[in-house]
């Protein structure tokens, strides 16, 4: 990142800390970092934490099925927060259906960064035809809800994990292509810029190690906001049950297999799994929030 | 205005073009039809002479002319559960979900926008806190799940409101509606209210962002000094120019309402066009799907164009034919 030589001289600080100390300034969006960081956690420990494994059928017992949270089981242990109609322990369930989700959540963001970063790029850098051709694609694309474009893919697709995937990236990287393209676009004209090119550099060098770290920023910023979308998504698509298969349930799946035993009072089985993605979602959309501030040069401190 | 239109236009039939060429690869180059159609009993003789009638037997980019040829004339297949044209399945479910659409969209346009009028005119208040709170929880929330809370609430613990299911239907100016009498009503609440909650937040925090702009502005400051009422400077004066801004959303968004109307069909059982194509989806009832994500493609494309050309006759600062780009 380029601070300017005048701000480095007044304060001596790395840009990291800087970055750092601006983003402490609000006591909501570290609140948010640190329940993000607990879910990350969990989600990535649950083999360990969780108290039962709920893929392992053989440890399952129908006589536990639909317990309210609190109660005992066959065995002896307690279940804190339930158990679902096949007498599959919530928390665990909840533990690794947190896994399932942030593992698609996250994946699928990365990777339609990287392909929405690279032709975003790409098209502010070498202009012309192919920056009108893909930034109409990116328009058009924009102009239909997530949710349709999804439905199309998988219906056309089929569903399953890797599927589910690759209907997340189509739908998110036209917002980091747009994002890329707008953010090259105002690096480009830089001086910075304009020396690396006099250097006769070769422009895959000015691309990577120039351009695509300046405009890394903004990507940031949209990258957590569509990381929750993402989440939300393919929740929403599992609950549809179009989503993940019933072997590696995710959070959306739970909240969906609960669904029926809602209407008869049995509230935890679809409830708790929904809390845990409200906590997730809320978590990231916080971080995002005071990114977006820090990270925002027109609102430099 | 002219070229502008015709450039639309032309970039409609290539969305469509893609949108159905991706629906028939799935269709027919991934899939096999035949296996759906034909019992599993049927011998080899039988499932060839079906290939043959589906065109199967041709070379696939014939086969795709077919699909095209066929769709131009409106004819999209005939569904495998129903075994009736799809388009006449689709069109009969498409009173109720524009009407649930109509609820949600009623719903958001005479609550958000007092609300964002509130919001932006005492942004300080506690009041105006608790509603930009509300707002950011409605956009963050799954529409689901959302869903699955009101009618654990209002259902299941309170017992105000039906649950799930549409309710009894009249014919008014020629469309089976349920939203007419109260008895119908109340089964639209539930589900109008989980599809709103969004569109909702969205126009409270537009319209909150267009009254802190436009109070500051020079022609709200002479309203005022003229001493006019301030019902008159609110209602006429600012309410007509944060108009612009926010019909082009709620137009933009009437789509999308009728797309996310998949989700909360599914959750409240609202027999709609959204209920039919995830259950079709299910059922492989394939002809359905397709003539659904068409028809809905090309209801957004439409909407799309429409307000675009709104815009420009409400706002003579747009000219469509300078955003060439």
């Amino acid at each position: 990142m380029t601070t300017s030589p005048l701000s480095t001289q007044l304060v001596d600080e790395t840009p990291w800390r800087q970055f750092v100390r601006d983003f402490m300034q609000s006591r909501i969006a570290v609140c948010g970092l640190a329940l993000l960081l607990m879910v990350l956690l969990l989600a990535l420990f649950a083999p360990w934490i969780a108290p039962q494994n709920p893929y392992d059928l053989s440890k399952l017992d129908l006589m536990d099925s639909k317990l309210a949270p609190g109660s005992k089981s066959m065995m002896g242990s307690i279940f804190l927060l339930g158990t679902d109609g096949m007498g599959r322990d919530m928390l665990s369930a909840i533990l690794y259906g947190l896994r399932v989700s942030l593992l698609v959540g996250v994946v699928s963001g990365v990777i339609a960064l990287a392909i929405g970063a690279s032709l975003g790029v790409s098209a502010a850098f070498f202009g012309g035809r192919y920056e009108q051709i893909l930034m109409r694609i990116v328009d058009i694309q924009l102009g239909f809800p997530a949710i349709l474009v999804a439905l199309i893919l998988i219906a056309v697709l089929g569903s399953g994990v890797e599927k589910v995937i690759i209907a997340l990236i189509t739908v998110q990287w036209a917002y980091y292509a747009r994002t890329a393209r707008s953010a090259a676009l105002v690096e480009r004209n830089k001086e910075y810029m304009e020396a690396a090119r006099g250097l006769g550099l070769p422009t895959w060098r000015v691309l990577l190690k120039h351009l695509i770290p300046n405009t890394l920023p903004p990507l940031i910023v949209v990258g957590t906001v569509q990381v929750a979308h993402a989440i939300a998504l393919e929740a929403t698509l599992s609950f549809l049950g179009l989503g993940l298969p019933i072997t590696e349930p995710s959070l959306g799946l739970l909240i969906s297999n609960g669904y029926e035993f809602m209407l008869s009072g049995k509230y935890w089985i679809s409830v708790y799994p929904g809390v845990a993605l409200l906590l997730t979602i809320v978590a990231i959309n916080l971080v995002g929030d005071q990114l977006r501030d820090v990270l925002n040069p027109r609102l430099a401190r | 205005m002219f070229v502008f239109i015709l450039r639309r236009l032309s970039q409609t039939a290539l969305v469509l073009l893609v949108t159905s060429l991706l629906v028939f690869a799935g269709l027919f180059v991934i899939g096999d039809p035949v296996e759906i159609l034909i019992s599993p009993e049927a011998d080899q003789i039988e499932r060839e002479r079906a290939r043959v009638a589906l065109g199967l037997d041709k070379p696939g980019w014939m086969q795709y002319l077919l699909f095209v040829k066929n769709a131009a004339s409106g004819d999209l297949g005939k569904s495998f559960v129903y075994g009736r044209p799809a388009l006449e399945v689709i069109f009969e479910r498409m009173p109720a979900t524009l009407e649930l659409a109509t609820v949600a969209m009623l719903i958001s346009i005479f609550v958000g926008i007092p609300l964002g009028l509130y919001a932006g005119l005492k942004p300080d208040s506690r009041i105006a806190k608790g509603i930009m709170a509300i707002s950011i929880v409605g956009f963050s929330l799954p529409t689901f799940w959302v869903g699955l809370m009101l009618i654990m609430l209002f259902a299941v613990q309170l017992g105000w409101l039906p649950s799930t299911g549409r309710g009894p239907t009249t014919e008014f100016l020629g469309m089976q509606l349920s939203i007419v009498h109260w008895d119908g009503l109340k089964y639209a609440l539930l589900p109008g209210i989980n599809l709103a909650l969004f569109k909702l937040s969205l126009i409270i925090r537009l319209t909150r962002a267009q009254v802190r702009e436009n109070v500051l502005l020079d022609y709200m400051r002479f309203a005022r000094a003229k001493g006019l009422r301030k019902s008159r400077v609110l209602g006429v004066h600012l309410l007509k120019n944060i108009m612009i801004p926010l019909v082009t959303v709620i137009g933009l968004e009437l789509g999308s309402v009728i797309a996310f109307a998949i989700v909360t069909e599914s959750i409240f059982a609202w027999p709609g066009m959204g209920k039919l194509v995830i259950d079709s989806i299910f059922q492989l009832d394939r002809p359905v799907v397709v003539a659904y994500l068409m028809i809905t493609v090309l209801m957004f494309v439409f909407i799309n164009l429409v307000i675009d050309i709104l815009y420009s006759i409400l706002d003579p600062r747009v000219r469509l034919t300078a955003a060439k780009n």
